[in-house]
């Protein structure tokens, strides 16, 4: 009952339209489902990054005159696919004054792996419990054994009214050389 | 290129497979009704395909499944397309399964060598039934919520197994994030896998016997699969396309608002009545059926009749082996198709004529395209879920609160507010625009203060304030007209509406005069305090009349010596008898005052 052969070549100009038609057909009882879905498939591929907004996450009082950086989390609404939740934590940064009325942010983040780093009063340097990076406290890489690609991830700062600190959270892609945001 | 496929071809054969399949020679000939099969397997395949992609983005769990449905619905590009074509797709394979059984039946194609054939082909029936079934659930909105509640009950009547089967399918005592999780394993991997098995099964079997009995044509050459028979193939699955899409779209328009694509109702709310649920379309005639087996005979219409109808259906093969038998078996198709037919018939005119269902499905969509209105609100949809967008919504609330609470004396623009009639007649006023100029006005006529709208219908329709309206404000002049014009705009102003909020801006100075006249000027003050103490006062407090506070203090309790006293007549202090809480208080008296969200 099978028969099998190569590919036959169209026969006629009827036959090569049926081809044509026949493929047509299936073309596009095939993008029918599949174009349905690729739009939600690749939807978060059009979501740019998200405007990083000014987030109020201190007073200049709570920061120590000394230059030596305090952790502060920020809190804000975040919307997680359907659901807006109420402003919890949504990341961290560390504050340090460079003036009176001037103060410095770095997210917490380390730029290598993404693990939170924690100030060393005794070294003053950052330091990364995953992989031993260290940065001074201006968030530089200290020396070749650290494996960060680059400096702790500083963020704007706004000192607003004299004395509210506002900063403009952000995360970044980590493991690279450029500070690249997360959409 | 070729390179590559002759490499592949060679150490897979799955070149020669691809050509066993398309240049198959067909016996008698491309056939359009031989391409019935590739219809259904191109609807499986479109089941399949849109499934995965709505499997990206749904999640099984009370509190996130008709959220994700929701996400998917209204903020994927297509995602309104993608679940009406999961969903329309899904009827169009039931209808064309249901065909091809019966097919099966009227040809007799269920006779020997055929059985397991037939059998196979009634499984896939079934077996695409039940992923509708459980289908159904998955969006948790009301109409599946109790959808499969009621048919979870009818499972638990089963004599023996049927509470034990119960309990397992619902993952405990009751529906909830289990049942949805076990419904999901199942809709979206058992019984996709079975119906694949299925599938195979029956292609295997259909080749083994041959499509067709009393095949007559002798086979004729050239007519391979490809392209005539998948030209005709691919021109059917393609009308059934068109006209799950026109169903897509014509879903898409009537439920504009609501619903885009496939309906989806408001969230599943197990404290809330749903009394719009209706079975979905091919289990309309079980639902009619049931209505003729009361009480305790229900078992008898939801499990024994119909397991024994299918029983039949599937000994058909042998009862076919007996010399009537054949016409038996087409007379008991007949029978179950003329049964169903006329059973749905009756349903839908039952229910097109039931006023209590049609408000009760004009009720549930208006709450569907109100938590659509809310989860798209700024605020968004919270953790616990949009149930509570609904639950702490006024203009949602608010009528059904009305409708229990209240409609039994009150009206609300001579309706229970949920758009039914009241069965007890009106007894007290008819709330709709309470506090507003146009509302104050009507109780200020004579004809209006003694109407069953105001005080008509209970004991206060003898009081001082009817007397007042019948003999005093009748007989005003033009000046005293005017007093009183001004004296209720500025009562009218103590409720800060937000329907007047423009209206008391532009009348400021109107609204001063109104509060001067009240002072000094118009009787209202003999009995009404307005802005001033008098403990001889004996009518309710016109300070803050209509205001939020106002109305939380008057549902709370009308007798407090601020409102009606000991002059009250019959109605309830329903928050110092604690008939209602103060949220609920506090929603009746929103919605009173028109105070909701809107975008």
């Amino acid at each position: 009952m099978n028969r099998e052969g190569s590919y036959p070549p169209p026969e006629d100009r009827r036959g090569f339209l049926k081809h044509c038609c026949a493929g047509l057909v299936g073309g596009a009882l095939a993008l029918v489902p599949i174009g349905a879905g690729l739009g939600g498939l690749l939807a978060p591929l059009r979501r740019g990054a998200g405007g990083a907004q000014a987030i109020r996450v201190t007073t200049l009082d709570a920061l120590p005159a000394d230059g030596v950086p305090r952790k502060f989390p920020v809190i804000a609404e975040r919307i997680d696919a359907w659901t807006t939740y109420p402003p919890a934590p949504i990341g961290a940064v560390y504050l340090r004054r460079t003036s009176d009325t001037a103060v410095e942010a770095l997210n917490v983040a380390c730029p290598h792996a993404g693990c939170y780093v924690d100030f060393s009063a005794t070294t003053s340097t950052f330091h990364c419990p995953c992989h031993n990076s260290a940065f001074t406290v201006d968030g530089k890489v200290t020396g070749p054994s650290s494996p960060a690609p680059r400096p702790l991830d500083s963020l704007a700062v706004e000192v607003r009214n004299g004395k509210e600190v506002w900063v403009t959270f952000q995360n970044f892609q980590t493991g690279r050389t450029g500070k690249i945001p997360v959409a | 290129m070729k390179r590559v496929f002759d490499w592949l071809g060679h150490r897979t054969g799955c070149g020669r497979l691809v050509r066993a399949v398309l240049f198959e020679n067909i016996p008698g000939g491309a056939r359009w009704r031989h391409a019935w099969g590739a219809v259904i397997l191109f609807a499986l395949a479109v089941e399949f395909i849109t499934g995965f992609f709505l499997w990206l983005g749904y999640s099984p769990g009370s509190q996130t499944a008709w959220e994700s449905v929701y996400y998917i619905q209204n903020h994927w590009p297509g995602g309104w397309l993608l679940r009406g074509l999961h969903h329309f797709m899904a009827d169009a394979l039931i209808i064309l399964l249901a065909l091809h059984w019966m097919q099966l039946i009227i040809s007799g194609a269920y006779k020997a060598p055929r059985e397991v054939n037939y059998w196979v082909g009634l499984l896939l029936l079934l077996l695409v039934i039940a992923a509708a079934t459980t289908g159904y659930l998955l969006p948790w909105d009301q109409h599946g919520y109790w959808g499969t509640k009621v048919r979870l009950g009818y499972v638990g009547l089963t004599p023996g197994t049927g509470p034990a089967v119960q309990k397992l399918a619902m993952g405990g005592a009751d529906l909830g994030s289990y049942t949805l999780t076990r419904f999901f394993a199942i809709h979206a991997g058992l019984l996709p896998a079975a119906l694949v098995a299925l599938v195979i099964a029956y292609w295997a079997l259909v080749r083994r016997h041959g499509y067709f009995i009393g095949e007559s044509d002798p086979p004729k050459t050239g007519a391979r699969y490809w392209p005539d028979q998948a030209l005709r193939d691919g021109i059917a699955s393609l009308a059934v396309t068109v006209i799950v899409l026109i169903a897509v779209h014509v879903s898409r328009s009537a439920g504009q608002g609501t619903s885009p694509g496939a309906a989806l109702g408001a969230p599943a709310d197990a404290f809330d009545r749903y009394d719009a649920a209706r079975p979905e379309w091919y289990f309309q005639w079980l639902f009619q059926f049931l209505k003729y087996f009361p009480g305790t005979l229900e078992v008898w219409g939801a499990v024994v009749i119909p397991s024994l109808l299918l029983a039949v259906v599937f000994l058909m093969p042998f009862a076919g082996q007996w010399k009537l038998g054949h016409r038996f078996n087409v007379a008991w198709l007949l029978g179950i198709v003329i049964a169903v037919v006329v059973l749905t018939g009756i349903s839908l005119s039952q229910d097109r004529n039931n006023l209590d269902y049609r408000a009760a499905v004009a009720q549930a969509e208006r709450d569907a395209r109100r938590v659509r209105v809310l989860a798209n609100a700024p605020a968004g949809i919270p953790p616990e879920g949009a149930l509570t967008l609904l639950r702490e919504d006024a203009f949602t609330q608010g009528p059904k609160l009305f409708a229990q609470k209240c409609a039994s004396c009150h009206r609300y623009g001579g309706e229970d507010g949920t758009g039914r009639i009241p069965k007890s007649p009106q007894s007290a006023a008819d709330l709709k625009g309470f506090g507003t100029r146009e509302w104050l006005a009507g109780l200020l006529t004579p004809d209006g203060v003694a109407s069953t709208n105001y005080f008509g219908g209970n004991k206060h329709r003898d009081g001082k304030m009817v007397k007042f309206v019948k003999k005093d404000v009748a007989n005003y002049t033009a000046d005293e007209k005017e007093k009183l014009r001004k004296a209720l705009a500025a009562i009218s102003a103590e409720a800060q509406l937000k329907s007047q909020v423009a209206a008391d801006q532009r009348d400021a100075g109107l609204i001063a005069e109104g509060r001067a006249v009240l002072q000094n000027g118009i009787r209202c003050t003999e009995c009404h305090q307005f802005h001033t103490t008098d403990e001889d006062a004996t009518a309710p407090v016109l300070t803050g009349y209509g205001s939020r506070d106002w109305l939380v203090r008057f549902i709370g309790n009308p007798a407090h010596p601020d409102f009606y006293g000991d002059r009250n007549d019959r109605m309830p202090a329903f928050g110092a008898d604690q008939v209602l809480d103060a949220r609920s208080i506090g929603l009746l008296a929103d919605w009173l005052r028109g105070e909701w969200y809107e975008p």
